[in-house]
């Protein structure tokens, strides 16, 4: 996983980059949750750009991030999802917990960093 | 002719995170034998991942088993049979409801059935407990 983070709007951009099963899952949680709890950001977008399979381990994973990110009163969001993990998403009712965005918002759109 | 079958294989491996991947790149690869579209085999795929994930997390509960896979083509389907001989399922038609899961602090989803029943056209779960599941799944090719 890329972390980058922009201060200004206190967007933290979590660019994923593997596959995303039971396996790789606990990994990127750690990892996600230890960015979160530093920065504390006010926005989060997940990168999905590199993302060519998940399965239901994805879900339970980002509702765990949602609910982290929510308590510290920030907002989550995706981009750049593909259409196969697209529908594993709705099949869990998720887009409405963390949508999906065209992109990344902020004053330097599309370069956070 | 749904009974004449094409091809065959089977696979056996243990128990490990790791192989969740390889468990679903290798039958993804051997479906490709029917010429299914990049859809069907994005759906395969991830039905293989949820049973085999199930088979490592609830079946053995992490512990070191033997998982098992076996495939059979027909003309113009895919039956994926994946088997452990870990816990067993004691009520397996709560089991199937979304959203239930007996391993909420790992952060399940309870989703896995869902996705195995509506990615797939047939779904089979067969369970005793302390002997094992066997979960049968089809998918239509044409
Ligand atoms: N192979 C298995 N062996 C024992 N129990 C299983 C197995 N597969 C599924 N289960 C049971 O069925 C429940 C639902 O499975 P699933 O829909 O995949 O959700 P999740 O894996 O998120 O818990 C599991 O929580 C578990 O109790
Ligand atoms: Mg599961």
């Amino acid at each position: 996983m890329k972390v980058k983070y922009n201060e200004k709007d206190k967007l933290l951009l979590l660019q994923i980059t593997e596959e995303i099963d039971h396996h790789v899952a606990e990994r990127i949680r750690t990892r996600a949750d230890f960015e979160i709890q530093k920065y504390i950001p006010k926005k989060v977008v997940l990168d999905f750009n590199n993302v060519t399979f998940m399965d239901s381990a994805g879900i339970g994973m980002l509702i765990g991030r949602y609910k982290m990110v929510t308590m510290f009163g920030g907002s989550i969001n995706m981009i750049n999802v593909k259409p196969n993990i697209k529908k594993v998403f709705e099949m869990a009712g998720i887009l409405k917990l963390i949508p999906i965005i065209e992109d990344i918002g902020g004053e330097e759109d599309g370069k956070c960093i | 002719m749904e009974n004449v079958y094409e091809n065959k294989m089977k696979l056996e491996f243990l128990s490990k995170s790791d192989n969740e991947a390889f468990a679903r790149i290798t039958v993804a690869s051997f479906a490709s034998q029917l010429d299914p579209t990049i859809e069907q085999i994005s759906d395969i795929k991830t039905a293989v991942s949820e049973a085999v994930t199930n088979c490592i997390i609830h079946g053995y509960e992490n512990k070191e088993g033997i998982i098992k896979i076996e495939c059979t083509l027909y003309k113009n389907s895919i039956e994926i049979i994946i088997i452990d001989n870990g816990k067993g399922i004691k009520d397996i038609e709560k089991a199937k409801e979304p959203l239930y899961t007996t391993k909420p602090e790992l952060e399940r989803s309870g989703m896995g059935f869902t996705i195995m029943e509506s990615f797939m056209d047939e779904l089979i779960v067969e369970s005793i407990e302390q002997v094992g599941t066997k979960i049968i799944m089809r998918k239509n090719i044409d």
